[in-house]
Formats: C-alpha cells, sequence, structure tokens
C-alpha cells in the first residue's frame, strides 16, 4: 500500500487495520504526531486528509489511501514557518508543547474552511483538542493572529 | 498502601516546608562519577562549580548531612550546579532539574545570561542526566525559582568574575575600565576585544566558588526580569522536539504491560502459548509482572489480549464510601476546643475526592541495556529517583545505571515515580534488545498515583465585629501544605490526620493547598455571612500580613468587587491564600443557568517575589487557573472493588475551551523579595472562590469537589 506523506509517496509495509498514527510515527519516524488517549477525545494525534483534520488514532491506513496526508512536519515550506506555526510561536501559545502539534493541524484545518473565524468559532473549532497545561487562551490569539495573517489560503 | 515517604517537615531547615508526600528524602549513597574525571570529559575552557552550604539548599539538591548518614564531608553530592564555557564560547550549564512545560529551561537560561551580560540563546542547558548532572531531589514544590535559579546566578556570576580577570591580563588593563557585553569583553581604552572563548582558549580554569558570590541585584536586571519566549519554541511548532515517547533505538522494539484485574491483585494462572505463536511478539512473566513486546506497536493490542491471566484480588471499598472510610481508619480523633468569646459560631465538612494528573504525554520509557549497564530515557521530575528504583528493581549499584529526561509531556508531581521505566527495562532485559514502553491513558489513569482525597472538618468563630476568635482545621489525609490559615487568629488549630488511603496516591501540582485552601476560603465565607459582614472585608479585617492585603486589595479594585449583580443567575465569589511563597487572591464571576454554572470571568491576583519573566509567569497562572476549573467543576476519580470505573478522558472531563472563562492576572511584583516558585500557588483559587460564587448566585453551600448543583 502506498501513502501520499507532506507530498512524498511511501510505500507501506503491512495490513489495512493499522492505525494511521502508529504508520506515521513508527513507520515513517514522523514523530511530531502525539498519542494521547486512542479514542479520539484529545487531538494530540491530528493530521489533515486532503486539508480536513482527522484524528489519526482512530484512522485506519487504509482510509488514507490515495489522499493527500499532512502532518505538522509538511507544514513549514522552504525553511518558512506556515502562517498558523509562527503565530503559536508569536503568542508563545505552548506550555509542555504536546499538545502542540494537534492544536496547529487542528486550527490550519480551521482556517481552510473558515479563514476569518470569530472568537466562538475558534473555540468550537478547537473543542476535541485538549491542552492540559491550560493555554487555552494564547491559542485562541495565536489562531486570531494567524486567520490576520492569511493563514487560511496557505496550503 | 502508602507508596511515598510519609517524614513530616523538618523543622530543622527553616522556610523549607515540604508537603507530607513530597518525596524528599535523597537515597543513602549516591554513586555518581566523580566528579574529577566528568571535567576531563569536557575539554579545555572555564568551568564554575558551586558548593551549597545552607541547608535549604542542600536538602534541594541532596548535598550537606544527612541525617543519620555520613554528613559532613565533601562528596560529588555537595555540587548544585556547574557552568562550562568552552573555547568554542559554547556556555553549558549543568542542572538536575527537568523541563515539563514550567518553562525553566528558559527562565535559567536568562538567570546565566544576565550574569553573563550575554543573549540566552548562547546558552545551551544540560538538564536531568543522571550520568552529566549534579545529584538533585527533582522538579518537586515549586523549588527551582527560588533556589536553582539563585544557583546559577552565583555560578555565572563568578564566572563573569573569572573572565574580566583573564581579560585584564591580557589587556594589561584595570578591570574596573572593561565592559562586558554580547558575549564578549572589550577594553574601550583600546578598542579590543576577546570573546569568551578566546579568553579561555588553552587553558583549563576550574573554580568551586561558595553561595556569597556577587550577582546582580533585581531592580538591576535586564534579561531576567523581563519577557522572553520559550528557547526551544521552534522546535514544538514543527514538530521536530522528541520526547521519550518520540524516541527510536536500532532494532527497538514497543512494550506494553498486561494489567491485573485490580489493585492490589496477585496472578493466579497464566497462559502465554496463544500469544507467543503470534509472530515477532514476545512474552515476558516475572512474578507478578507480564508483558509483551512486539516489532511493530499496531501489533500490542492483538498480543495483549492474546496473554490470559487470572487474577486474585482482596474486596476493595468504592468511591461512594471514600469519605466515611477516610474518617474512620484515622489513628486520632480531632480534639475539639469550646470557644466562648465567639459571637457566631460556624462548623461544616468539606471533601476532596481524588483527581488524576492527566498528563497529554502519558508515562514512556525506553530502556537499553548494553551488558549489566541500563540506560533510560524517561519523563519523570525525579530522575536520580528513578535510578534508585531501577538499580533496586534490577539489584544493580547506581553506577551502573543512567536516566536520561528528554522533554516530557508534562507532569503537574505526576512523574515523581519510575514505574514505567522499570516496566520497559524488564521487557528489554528479556528481549534483548531496546524496549520502548508508552503507557496507554487507561493505564495512565489507573496505575499513576492520585492527588489525594480528603476530608476536612472546620469550626470557626467570629466576634460582631468580624473578628476571628479561634479557628479549628482538621484534615483527613489530604496532607500539610497550607493547612494553617495566614490570617492574624489569636487562637489556631491546624492538624493533618494520617488515615487508610485506599488508592496510590502523591504528589500533585499545589497538591493539599487546593484542598486546604477550598475548605479554609469557603468557611471563611460562611463565617463572614454569619457576622453578617461582606467576605471582602471580613477578610480584610482578618488579614494582618501586608503581602496577603496587597494581593486581595489588587485583585478586589481590578474585579471593582462590591458592585451590584446586573442579571439572573450571577454570582460574584472571592479568596486569598499563600503556599510556597506565592501570595494569591481571586474575585469570580459565574452564571448559574438550569444548575449549570458557567465561569464568566476571573480575576487573580498574585505575587511571587521578584518576577523572573513576566509574559512566562502570567502563562503559569492561567494555565494553573484552568486546571482549577477542572478540580472545582468536573474532576473526580471513580473507583470500586480496585478498579477505576473512569480511566478514560470521554469519561473523565477535564477543561476543554468551552470552560474558558475571561482570565485577568495582576501581577504584583516585588523586586525587594527574593522569587518564588509559581507553577503550583495559582490553582489553589479556583475552587473555593467558585464554591463562594455559586452560593452568592444560589444560596445553596456546595463544600464538596467537584461542585455540582443537583439539576
Amino acid at each position: 500500500m502506498d501513502l501520499v506523506v507532506n507530498g512524498v509517496r511511501h510505500s507501506i509495509r503491512n495490513g489495512p487495520a493499522r492505525p494511521l498514527l502508529a504508520v506515521l510515527r513508527d513507520e515513517l519516524d514522523l514523530t511530531g504526531t502525539k498519542y494521547g488517549c486512542g479514542e479520539g477525545q484529545c487531538g494530540a494525534c491530528t493530521v489533515l486528509l486532503d486539508g480536513a483534520p482527522v484524528r489519526s488514532c482512530l484512522t485506519p491506513a487504509k482510509a488514507a489511501e490515495g489522499k493527500q496526508i499532512t502532518t505538522i512536519e509538511g507544514l513549514e515550506s522552504n525553511g518558512q514557518l506556515h502562517p498558523v506555526q509562527q503565530a503559536f510561536l508569536d503568542a508563545d501559545a505552548l506550555q509542555c508543547g504536546y499538545c502542540t502539534a494537534g492544536m496547529i493541524m487542528s486550527s490550519v484545518g480551521l482556517l481552510k474552511k473558515n479563514p476569518n473565524p470569530a472568537e466562538p468559532e475558534i473555540r468550537s473549532g478547537l473543542q476535541g483538542n485538549l491542552c492540559r497545561c491550560g493555554t487555552y487562551p494564547r491559542i485562541v490569539q495565536a489562531v486570531r493572529m494567524a486567520a490576520q495573517n492569511n493563514g487560511g489560503r496557505h496550503a | 498502601m502508602p507508596d511515598f515517604d510519609l517524614t513530616l517537615p523538618d523543622p530543622t531547615i527553616p522556610g523549607f516546608e515540604v508537603d507530607r508526600y513530597e518525596l524528599r528524602e535523597r537515597p543513602a549513597y549516591s554513586f555518581v562519577p566523580d566528579r574529577r574525571d566528568f571535567l576531563k570529559l569536557l575539554g579545555g575552557g572555564l568551568v564554575v562549580l558551586l558548593a551549597l552550604q545552607s541547608p535549604a539548599e542542600a536538602q534541594e539538591s541532596g548535598g550537606g548531612a544527612r541525617r543519620g548518614g555520613p554528613g559532613g564531608q565533601a562528596t560529588p553530592q555537595d555540587i548544585g550546579a556547574w557552568l562550562h564555557i568552552a573555547e568554542s564560547g559554547l556556555i553549558t550549564v549543568y542542572t538536575g532539574k527537568v523541563e515539563m512545560g514550567q518553562n525553566i529551561r528558559t527562565s535559567l537560561a536568562q538567570a546565566v545570561a544576565e550574569e553573563l551580560r550575554t543573549s540566552p540563546g548562547r546558552i545551551e542547558l544540560v538538564m536531568g542526566d543522571t550520568m552529566l548532572t549534579p545529584f538533585d531531589i527533582g522538579t518537586v514544590g515549586s523549588m527551582t525559582t527560588p533556589i536553582m535559579a539563585p544557583q546559577l546566578h552565583k555560578v555565572a556570576a563568578a564566572a563573569r568574575e573569572m573572565l574580566l580577570d583573564l581579560a585584564a591580563q591580557q589587556f594589561q588593563a584595570g578591570r574596573a575600565t572593561l565592559t562586558l557585553a554580547d558575549g564578549q569583553i572589550v577594553n574601550p581604552a583600546t578598542g579590543k576585544s576577546l570573546t569568551f572563548g578566546e579568553l579561555t582558549k588553552g587553558r583549563k580554569l576550574t573554580r568551586t566558588i561558595t553561595a556569597d558570590a556577587q550577582v546582580t541585584p533585581a531592580t538591576e536586571w535586564k534579561i531576567a526580569g523581563h519577557d522572553l519566549h520559550k528557547v526551544n519554541a521552534r522546535s514544538i511548532v514543527t514538530g521536530k522536539e522528541r520526547y521519550t515517547s518520540d524516541l527510536k533505538l536500532p532494532g527497538m522494539l514497543y512494550g506494553r504491560v498486561v494489567r491485573p484485574a485490580a489493585f492490589n491483585a496477585t496472578l493466579a494462572s497464566l497462559e502465554t502459548k496463544q500469544a507467543d505463536q503470534l509472530p515477532g511478539v514476545l512474552t515476558v512473566h516475572d512474578g507478578n509482572f507480564v508483558g509483551v513486546a512486539c516489532d511493530d506497536s499496531a501489533k500490542l493490542d492483538q498480543a495483549a489480549a492474546a496473554v490470559k491471566a487470572d487474577w486474585k484480588a482482596p474486596a476493595q471499598t468504592n468511591s461512594r464510601e471514600l469519605f466515611a472510610h477516610l474518617k474512620s481508619r484515622a489513628a486520632k480523633a480531632a480534639d475539639w476546643q469550646p470557644d466562648p468569646s465567639g459571637d457566631v459560631h460556624v462548623e461544616a465538612t468539606y471533601q476532596v475526592p481524588y483527581i488524576a494528573h492527566t498528563p497529554l504525554e502519558p508515562r514512556a520509557a525506553v530502556a537499553n541495556w548494553e551488558g549489566d549497564h541500563l540506560t533510560v530515557w524517561t519523563g519523570t521530575q525525579r530522575p536520580f529517583g528513578v535510578r534508585t528504583e531501577l538499580a533496586q528493581a534490577f539489584g544493580l549499584p547506581e553506577d551502573k545505571i543512567r536516566v536520561i529526561v528528554p522533554p516530557t509531556g508534562s507532569g503537574y508531581g505526576g512523574k515523581h515515580t519510575g514505574e514505567c521505566a522499570v516496566e520497559a527495562a524488564r521487557l528489554a532485559k528479556a528481549a534483548g534488545k531496546p524496549v520502548k514502553l508508552q503507557w496507554t491513558r487507561e493505564d495512565e489513569f489507573t496505575w499513576a498515583y492520585f492527588r489525594p482525597a480528603g476530608v476536612i472538618d472546620v469550626r470557626g468563630s467570629a466576634r460582631k465585629d468580624g473578628a476571628i476568635t479561634s479557628w479549628q482545621f482538621h484534615n483527613y489525609n489530604s496532607g500539610n501544605a497550607a493547612i494553617r490559615s495566614p490570617y492574624n487568629i489569636p487562637n489556631q488549630i491546624a492538624e493533618f490526620h494520617a488515615t487508610d488511603s485506599p488508592l496510590r496516591q502523591g504528589s500533585y501540582r499545589g497538591l493539599a493547598a487546593s484542598a486546604n485552601h477550598f475548605a479554609r476560603e469557603s468557611h471563611m465565607d460562611e463565617l463572614a455571612r454569619a457576622a453578617g459582614m461582606e467576605p471582602a472585608a471580613f477578610r480584610l479585617k482578618n488579614a494582618a500580613d501586608p503581602r496577603l492585603r496587597a494581593v486581595i486589595e489588587a485583585a478586589t479594585e481590578r474585579f471593582r468587587w462590591g458592585r451590584a449583580k446586573s442579571r439572573r443567575g450571577q454570582g460574584f465569589g472571592m479568596m486569598a491564600g499563600f503556599d510556597k511563597g506565592g501570595y494569591v487572591s481571586a474575585c469570580i464571576e459565574l452564571t448559574v443557568l438550569n444548575g449549570k454554572v458557567r465561569i464568566d470571568r476571573i480575576v487573580q491576583s498574585f505575587e511571587c517575589g521578584a518576577i523572573v519573566n513576566p509574559d512566562q509567569l502570567k502563562n503559569q497562572i492561567a494555565g494553573g487557573t484552568i486546571m482549577g476549573i477542572g478540580g472545582a467543576l468536573f474532576e473526580a476519580v471513580e473507583f470500586e472493588n480496585g478498579r477505576i470505573l473512569n480511566p478514560r478522558l470521554s469519561k473523565y472531563r477535564v477543561p476543554r475551551f468551552s470552560d474558558l472563562p475571561e482570565i485577568d492576572i495582576v501581577l504584583v511584583d516585588r523586586k525587594d523579595l527574593p522569587s518564588a516558585g509559581a507553577g503550583e500557588t495559582p490553582i489553589v483559587a479556583v475552587a473555593p472562590a467558585v464554591a463562594n460564587a455559586i452560593f452568592d448566585a444560589t444560596g445553596k453551600r456546595l463544600r464538596s469537589l467537584p461542585l455540582k448543583l443537583d439539576a
């Protein structure tokens, strides 16, 4: 089976039942995507499938076949951070950083759908992502900053 | 089943009030490599070591005289931290502390940069590695900022003075005429400059200093005391930061522990034939330990399910009977004193359940054996404590074990112990290959430890003018932190009662200070109302400590406390308190609609001495406050007969974006006072202020966490 991750085609070694999260982390060594709960409750494993955020812990690798998979490692282009990554840096919207990749991927997905979300829309768009350190106010601020910098129009 | 050292705070260490459940004894022996050997590895340049002097410093970093042990002589344990400036100019600081999101990698770099008059980006911190860093009791009790940061100020200041001496020699100029900026020393008279690296070239200079080095006063700080973004933020936002669970060694297998059906269970029978037949699967059995290791993490569920284990467990109590259990098992009952001098008397009982840390990264460890040498990478707050646990588990001397702490997906006091490290090492030993073990979320909810549950009985009396005449406070099981009231009370009894905890319990962000503040500040409200006084005025009437008054005044002023309610269901509540060197006061506005509580706004004032990084301090306060919303409104571990009933994020509710109130933080900066830690104390503010606001909104006094109104 072949998967296209961050624009690169990879041949994946086994079974269709494997969760995308295990393929990304253990087989492709793309460890920016994290395990947090295994039941789609925390959002730490969020990646984009054809631009839409999904929970890679609950997504069989098979379901990603033929789609464009984007992980946190694929957002940077030519050494330039994606506007959402830059906004997380500028707002210092992180503490331990374990939720950050999932937060950024969910935010990128949100801005693609809604390039200029109001604050309640940001909150409901990120409701499925947990930050146990409680950095929520800065994350909301970062998404607003990214929206102002045309974050929704980036790949 | 107490898993923790129950030693009470040591009265011989002034100002060092450690909570009962904080692990605080250092091991009897510490076999760190001789520091002269270590210094050989560093190569040329300049090395400054700090020899510890005060008992508090020694306690924190494990040095000094150990009670009952061979104290007094100079051992490698007497070194608190060291700093190396290489010939290349690279500045490296070695500390046993660890980074888990509390941002000390940045704040400690700021301390060193301040003294060396250079940029924090030039400073490398080697943290929490038992082979490379000095012994450290653990990253616990909000001690990094008050103890480790001043130590690093001292070593860096001493290094600066050595560099100035070297430059004065080389320039043949007076020391006082030289200036230090951006990693070099300039002689303004000639315009010549030398970098730190050039100054040390071709030499190896070592100095051991004591605590009296001349440091820059907080009032003159240019780098410390100012905002600075996290030094490793770019690596996090690009997904490059490698946490323990992200590490991969050649040939590494993935592990899973096959858990007992209940706590305190013993293995009755085991059948592994089916699992052994799965390709690439290894089963491991040693006493009550059963585990599997596979070459593919996706096979772990199947492999663990194929192991057929029967467990025998005794009957155990449940969460519905918890509070009766804690009270009935106490060694000694409360001894109540009458108070005839008060006009009003209020007595009440407050209850706090077990709650779970729920770090977003469940415990993880990667273990690798090379002969009888063991290396374990693991996210722990106590690398040296975990090394001791490994040494005991495998009967090895500590010098054959190295524990390394990679970046860690938070801890909140929940990662003091080394069970995951021990389990990974056991699997790796059987496999003859490195093994990575990441606990499942269910493992983390079940097999870690919890914030202690507690029952707190309080009796308070006051005169009609609002002066508190007596205060009696009996805490069963939560712990000692902040057990005494900070108000000015002539007759105060505050006692902790040890009892039998049905679940394994341990440290937690703020720990018992949360339970004790919830009970005390709720009761302060009850007593204020009984005396017919407004809650803020009642607190100020009884607060003599000017620092306590200052935070109350700061919070109430920003909140505009005392204004009239403007809508149905609205309630206002407040609290004040003190713990671990930090003073806090909070005012909360909330709305109760159809039995549901929504927190609208929190104003929190906080004072922790001289502020070391205002922006990150606000991040910590907001984070602690949001975490506190969980304990106040949602979180409780439910259990029955040795099993956790809600060990998943779908059943254990933690704060999410929808719970986020407006948070307004008022910092009180006291540059004239030593800096205290801030990662813990802000969390204590939420529960009592919310309970008081719910009463204000509904007239219902809730005395049990989480605060729930009957619908």
